[in-house]
């Protein structure tokens, strides 16, 4: 034996240091902390979630406080955003939508995702048929301008928020399904799922352990911009009297309320609309970053960058 | 001896990130003359390629390139950006792994091929395509006249990567850079392609530089070879030199791993653990946590010189290891 | 499912493969042939190498085992049992049985997990460990066993070097005490110094618990090395087959003949004294194989009756087997030629 052969026991075992990495998740935080315009849209969100929890314990008046005396009064330090056309205080009713804003957001939002990415899953993975039936039944829904199909499902369903959210819903749902199954078609060939396959997995098993956790970055992105369009939607909705019923808040009802002050009391519609303009604003901006940010392509160049 | 086409002196490569500096290519000098083969061996992150990158002014974006490079004699770091472009596309080819990615998938291969000389020697249209036909017939591609208008997906692997080599001699190039070019291929194919590149090169006296971490390759074709680990050379000498009489352990330790034909041994020689990352480069001998030989206190803190110990034949080490046993320090 | 996993002794057959065939079909065009007819067969305790080069069907043969590709004609027995038919839910038990390695570890691991949460995949699918504990004993046991530290079981993949993640692909193939495991281009993606480490690996992993491999590369050194029997592939059929003494110092079929002299040796000398058998040509499209022997396009000793009849395996000398009508003479009259030509 030639003298450089350590013997059997040094040549069979590898415990040579490989690289300790910083954590995925402790990557994703420092890159979106560094970017200014998400940082901002992050801390938004984060005032806009506190504001929508605590809505009427922190606002200075009831939502429905009338007072004739001081109607169509313009902003003042006791009324930032002025008073309404029965002398409701505009920030207070702002603030308490916003509740009313990011509820119809998240759960239509929630229906969407869980649907779409139910149905993008298995027609992804299973492909032939499957795939054919349920992806051109998403492609009927999705040849509907989205206003419309809310429009003729709120039509059938009655105006209201619960139907708002169904109808928010149901129409977002096509674009989860989509991305979920472009997603899975690509991850489905790895041969990491393969292995799984090789080992036995079951077809559950290897959608829930391997392709789900695989496919989240792009549906995190989908979520965070879908969000600010579900928000949109139903802003437009209540705009059309078709979503939120007063005398309950809500920033696009405020709109459709205020349109008719424009010339004597701009503040009736500008408030509720900046509001509207902010929210969709910061969800978009998290939502492009997150998507610099976890872009698989993004995610090989720094491991090529790690290899070479 | 004739003037190198190709002289690199002092090459080193960093870059910087937030991790440190990563000291990817450290000290590299060599040269390659007409009609000769120089490969340059090692595994992942030896900087291999990085060297050859660099000495041709291809380096990354981000990458801080140091030392002298001459081609044809000529300071390529004195050159402006354009001059540089100009030699590179006059006087060196490349050929890389991957044939597919070097060929535009869209574009007839006779229009690739010599896409490069319509720029540096101003062919056109019926000169342009005859000289085509030309190179593809050179480098063994059936009725050439006709395959100049296929596009890339009607070739196979071994015959896109003729192409890519008739791509690389458009301008008569004086120097032919092949950066793990058989790899890819079986070796059924690999065979054929080695045996062009050499009866190429005795014809029209290219120097190649030939990049790859297969020693059977190297054995078969080359003049001089460069052995490189964790960003420098550890063993540079004649193809005799490195399989005859290795110097350094890791050459040895490498040889010793492949397994012979006909000899069945139990075991495998190994080297344990695996090649450095370039930013986590130990501080002395950049082989020394692998190294069977395990010097002392001096390899694992300072960097051993590359020394001559026979004419042409350089080594970096404290300890040289002939085949049996340990001979103790040279130096 | 644990009264399948019956056992077997020594040299008896672990799995059997006879006569498949394993088309693809890409839309409505000609199938591509990439299995055509391949039999062959894996005794416990040996390692079969499958060599041959890329298009040969090797790969495919062994994903067939697995039933990771099905086959459309011919059969597929593990342990004795005809596997061909076997139901979707049912196939899950036979992958218990028969394992495999994947060429790349990189890709084969699944980056999100932990490389002990791969590991413990097949314990739970089979449902081989009780409790967590048990799991968490046994993946430690098995990262020991192929030269891991026990705690690297919290690490994940990119945390890990291309060899250390090829052990973790290997303790994955042991956990659930397969009667064979399918070995593809194992050492293929690993760098030189490492691919040494991983064959010595597999073969102490073999000596110490008897298993039984089908090692599959195109690398005719590694396999020559790991193989107690070779089978040589070309084109969907199995070519040649037997000892790697004979193979190598006897090949009887041209195609093995030509491989064999086309692998570069790292031996300056014998490099320049050597006479390639150079191949003309390219494989043929395994859409639309070549009429008779599907070698004679390229081979260099073919005469005419090579169009006509299909050449089976016939054996030569006891134990090696070649697949051509002039084998053994064809390939001395080859030698000669190449000694000639310069």
């Amino acid at each position: 034996m030639s003298s450089h052969d350590l013997g059997p026991t040094a040549a069979e075992t590898d415990h040579s240091h490989g690289e300790p990495l910083p954590a995925d998740r402790n990557r994703v935080w420092t890159a979106l902390r560094s970017n200014i315009p998400a940082a901002v849209g992050m801390v938004i969100l984060a005032v806009l979630v506190v504001v929508g929890v605590l809505g009427d314990l922190i606002a200075p008046y009831g939502v429905n406080e009338v007072n004739v005396d001081q109607m169509l009064q313009a902003p003042t330090w006791s009324h930032p955003f002025g008073t309404d056309e029965l002398g409701r205080d505009v920030l207070s009713r702002v603030m308490v939508a916003a509740r009313v804003s990011l509820m119809v957001g998240a759960v239509s939002v929630g229906l969407a995702l869980l649907a779409g990415v139910t149905l993008g899953l298995v027609a992804g993975y299973y492909g032939g048929i499957v795939d054919n039936v349920l992806m051109r039944c998403m492609d009927v829904l999705f040849a509907f301008p989205v206003l419309l199909l809310a429009v003729a499902i709120v039509a059938v369903l009655g105006p209201g928020l619960v139907t708002a959210m169904v109808a928010i819903g149901v129409v977002y749902a096509p674009i989860f399904a989509r991305v979920t199954r472009a997603s899975v078609l690509s991850v489905r060939e790895q041969v990491f799922v393969q292995a799984a396959v090789s080992v036995g997995a079951s077809d559950g098993r290897i959608m829930r352990r391997h392709v789900l956790p695989n496919i989240a970055a792009p549906l995190i992105v989908q979520t965070s911009l879908s969000l600010a369009f579900a928000i949109l939607s139903e802003a437009a909705l209540s705009f059309l009297g078709l979503g939120i019923q007063p005398p309950k808040p809500s920033w696009g009802r405020m709109l459709y309320d205020g349109r008719g002050f424009v010339q004597d009391a701009w503040w009736l519609g500008l408030f509720p609309g900046l509001a509207i303009f902010v929210t969709v604003l910061a969800f978009n901006v998290v939502g492009d970053a997150l998507r610099d940010v976890l872009d698989p392509r993004q995610l090989s160049q720094d491991e090529a960058r790690r290899a070479s | 001896m004739s003037e190198p086409v190709l002289s690199i002196e002092n090459l080193s490569v960093s870059f910087s990130s937030r991790r440190g500096v990563a000291r990817v290519v450290d000290g590299v000098d060599w040269e390659v003359h007409p009609g000769q083969t120089l490969a340059v061996v090692g595994e992942s992150g030896s900087g291999k390629s990085m060297t050859v990158l660099a000495a041709t002014g291809l380096s990354p974006r981000g990458a801080k390139v140091g030392g002298t490079v001459r081609l044809r004699g000529e300071d390529l770091g004195a050159m402006s950006e354009v001059e540089r472009r100009r030699a590179r596309g006059r006087h060196v080819g490349f050929v890389y792994q991957d044939p597919m990615t070097s060929l535009n998938p869209v574009m007839p291969v006779g229009r690739q091929v010599t896409e490069a000389s319509e720029e540096h020697l101003g062919l056109r249209g019926d000169d342009a395509r005859s000289r085509a036909v030309e190179l593809l017939d050179m480098v063994g591609i059936p009725s050439p006249e006709q395959r100049v208008d296929n596009y890339p997906h009607q070739f196979s692997g071994g015959m896109r990567q003729r192409v890519v080599i008739a791509m690389a001699l458009a301008n008569d190039p004086e120097l032919l850079i092949a950066d793990e070019a058989t790899t890819a291929l079986d070796v059924t194919t690999q065979a054929q392609i080695l045996e062009l590149v050499e009866s190429l090169q005795e014809r029209l006296g290219t120097a190649v530089v030939w990049i790859t971490h297969d020693l059977g390759v190297v054995a078969g074709i080359a003049d001089q070879v460069a052995v490189m680990y964790g960003g420098r050379i550890l063993e540079h000498g004649t193809v005799d030199h490195i399989f005859g009489s290795p110097g350094h352990p890791y050459t040895q330790a490498l040889l010793a791993a492949r397994p012979q034909p006909g000899v069945r041994a139990d075991r495998l020689a190994t080297i344990p653990g695996a090649p450095p990352v370039p930013h986590q480069l130990p501080p002395g001998c950049a082989f020394y946590p692998r190294c069977p030989v395990r010097g002392d206190e001096r390899c694992r803190t300072e960097e051993p010189p590359l020394t001559e110990i026979a004419p042409g034949h350089r080594v970096r080490t404290f300890y040289r290891a002939p085949h049996s046993g340990i001979e103790r320090p040279a130096s | 499912m644990t009264t399948e996993h019956g056992a077997v002794k020594t040299g008896d057959v672990v799995a059997r493969v006879e006569d498949l065939h394993v088309h693809f079909s890409v839309s409505r065009s000609a199938p591509v042939r990439a299995v055509d007819g391949v039999s062959l067969e894996v005794r416990r305790g040996e390692t079969l190498g499958l060599v041959g080069e890329s298009g040969s069907g090797k790969s495919t043969t062994g994903l067939a085992l697995l039933r990771l590709v099905d086959a459309t004609g011919g059969r597929v027995e593990v342990g004795g049992q005809d596997v061909t038919d076997w139901s979707r839910r049912r196939v899950r038990s036979l992958r218990r049985r028969v394992s495999m390695v994947f060429q790349d570890p990189a890709a084969s691991l699944d980056p999100r997990l932990t490389v002990g949460a791969s590991i413990t995949e097949p314990l739970i699918v089979h449902d081989l460990a009780a409790s967590r504990d048990a799991r968490r004993s046994r993946v430690a046991e098995l990262l020991e066993m192929v030269g891991l530290r026990a705690d690297m079981a919290d690490r994940r993949p990119h945390e890990m070097s291309g060899g250390q993640k090829q052990r973790v692909g290997i303790a994955r193939a042991l956990a659930g005490e397969p009667d064979l495991i399918v070995l593809d281009e194992p050492i293929a993606s690993l760098d030189l110094s490492v691919q040494a480490q991983i064959m010595n690996l597999l073969r102490g992993l073999q000596e110490q618990l008897g298993l039984t491999y089908l090692f599959i590369s195109h690398d005719l050194a590694a396999v020559e090395h790991m193989s107690d029997r070779v089978a040589v592939m070309y084109l969907g059929r199995i070519v040649e087959t037997g000892t790697p003494e004979q193979i190598y110092r006897n090949p009887a079929h041209p195609y093995t003949a030509a491989l064999l002299s086309a692998v570069p040796t790292a031996d300056p000398e014998a490099e320049r004294r050597r006479r390639r058998i150079t191949l003309h040509g390219d494989v043929p499209s395994p859409v639309n194989p070549p009429s008779g022997c599907r070698f004679r396009t390229r081979c260099p000793a073919a005469r005419d009756n090579c169009a006509t009849t299909d050449p089976e395996l016939y054996e030569v000398e006891p134990g090696h087997r070649a697949a051509c009508l002039y084998a053994v003479e064809a390939v001395e009259e080859m030698r000669a030629g190449a000694a000639t030509t310069p």
